[in-house]
């Protein structure tokens, strides 16, 4: 659904951001992207989206061109900035003015999410807490129903309970015609909901791999003598080394995605040529 | 659901689900929750639970009724009994008898131990 080619990018001159990206996602996934403060994430998105312009290269959703901005692709897309604005107006208010946006709105669904999240009605917006705004705007961004819905750290700023709710939520959403992006440092928030993991590091996207491929390929464990193992990765901790090794066996293992994340940003070549070997041979 | 991390989550979900069937919750020929239901009680990605229910449905514990949803199969009960004895005897009974050999257990004590904890537990009527 989305594919970008060859991106460039800077907010200044001769300070790229990013430098001959490539990235392609499909419908029926959620894609958790990660990556280091300043990294990039929130910048990636808004190309993504048209709501940056990249300097080189192409974004495009279903073919069209992102920066174009075509009412058919906006009508289709749902974002969650990070940072949420929301208008001095109340709930029916704003749904009265925005959802015209999106043919595909479905107010009882908007209600029904927003009861889940225990969110009052009535009021204006604006004199919600933060949590309660961004709930709602989660809300809205789920009854929106378009095929394509990024999320720029959604689960910042929810309450404990708030945040099992989202993960219903999502689970509910997915549908094999929708594509959800979500940007997060939280993972352990979104653990068992992304199926596939999109690493931004270094100008580049690093790691854009299904779980389930990653775990047949790495063995995620934790040792207490590392002698005679070909570790590719070690961190130290008071059970042991949790340690990430080649999955020879075809052992199972959850991906621990923290330890995975370090990994990668830690410049580790062996273990990301691990990842990317099949994918090379598969292309040839 | 809290997740184990030594097994698939797909793997976690078909054993709930064959709990479930073993404890006549979702008797045979029953409507099961969907694939959507299920992902939002347990709140997991909808692509695991369906394919826990392409594993069940292998296993012939489920069966899929196009359009309409997921059954538990006529022999559902039986088929579960044979593939967690399957998996039993592979995976829990050879740590089990490991234990038995170190410790030096008499069998003749387990079988009292196995008398005993059956009739606590398992009063059959």
């Amino acid at each position: 659904m989305i594919h970008i080619h060859n991106l460039s990018f800077g907010y200044k001159k001769g300070n790229l951001l990013f430098q001959n990206l490539h990235l392609s996602l499909s419908r029926g996934h959620i894609y958790g992207l990660l990556g280091k403060n300043g990294a990039g994430k929130s910048t990636l998105l808004k190309n993504m989206i048209g709501l940056a312009y990249p300097r080189a290269g192409t974004c495009t959703i279903d073919g069209a061109d992102a920066s174009r901005r075509s009412p058919q692709v906006l009508e289709n897309l749902f974002f969650l900035p990070e940072e949420i604005y929301v208008p001095a107006l109340t709930t029916a208010q704003f749904v009265a003015n925005t959802a015209c946006f999106y043919p595909n709105f479905n107010e009882q669904e908007f209600y029904g999410y927003l009861t889940e999240f225990e969110v009052p009605r009535q009021g204006r917006l604006d004199k919600l807490s933060f949590g309660q705004q961004k709930k709602v705007m989660i809300a809205f961004g789920l009854a929106t129903n378009t095929d394509l819905l990024v999320m720029d750290e959604p689960t910042n700023g929810l309450d404990i309970p708030s945040k099992a709710q989202f993960r219903k939520s999502i689970a509910s959403a997915l549908t094999s015609e929708r594509c959800i992006i979500i940007s997060t440092h939280q993972v352990r928030d979104l653990e068992s909901l992304i199926d596939t993991l999109v690493v931004l590091h270094d100008r580049e996207v690093v790691v854009n791999q299904e779980l389930d491929k990653i775990g047949e390929k790495l063995l995620f464990t934790t040792l207490a003598v590392t002698d005679g193992y070909e570790v590719l990765y070690a961190e130290d901790s008071f059970q042991g080394k949790h340690v990430i090794l080649p999955n020879q066996d075809g052992i199972y293992s959850r991906v621990d995605m923290e330890l995975f994340f370090n990994a990668i940003i830690s410049g580790n070549r062996p273990l990301l040529q691990m990842l990317n070997q099949n994918q090379l041979e598969n292309a040839i | 659901m809290e997740f184990r991390n030594n097994e698939a989550i797909y793997l976690q979900i078909a054993a709930y689900v064959s709990e479930n069937i073993l404890l006549g919750k979702w008797l045979p020929e029953d409507k099961i929750p969907s694939v959507r239901e299920l992902a939002v009680e347990l709140q997991v990605n909808p692509n695991t639970v369906m394919r826990t229910f392409e594993y069940l449905q292998n296993q012939e514990v489920i069966y899929n009724k196009r359009g309409i949803g997921f059954f538990v199969a006529p022999d559902g009960v039986t088929k579960v009994k044979k593939h967690r004895k399957e998996r039993f005897l592979q995976q829990d009974l050879p740590e089990f008898f490991r234990n038995v050999i170190l410790l030096d257990i008499p069998l003749a004590e387990l079988q009292q131990l196995y008398e005993q904890f059956k009739s606590e537990h398992f009063t059959l009527n």
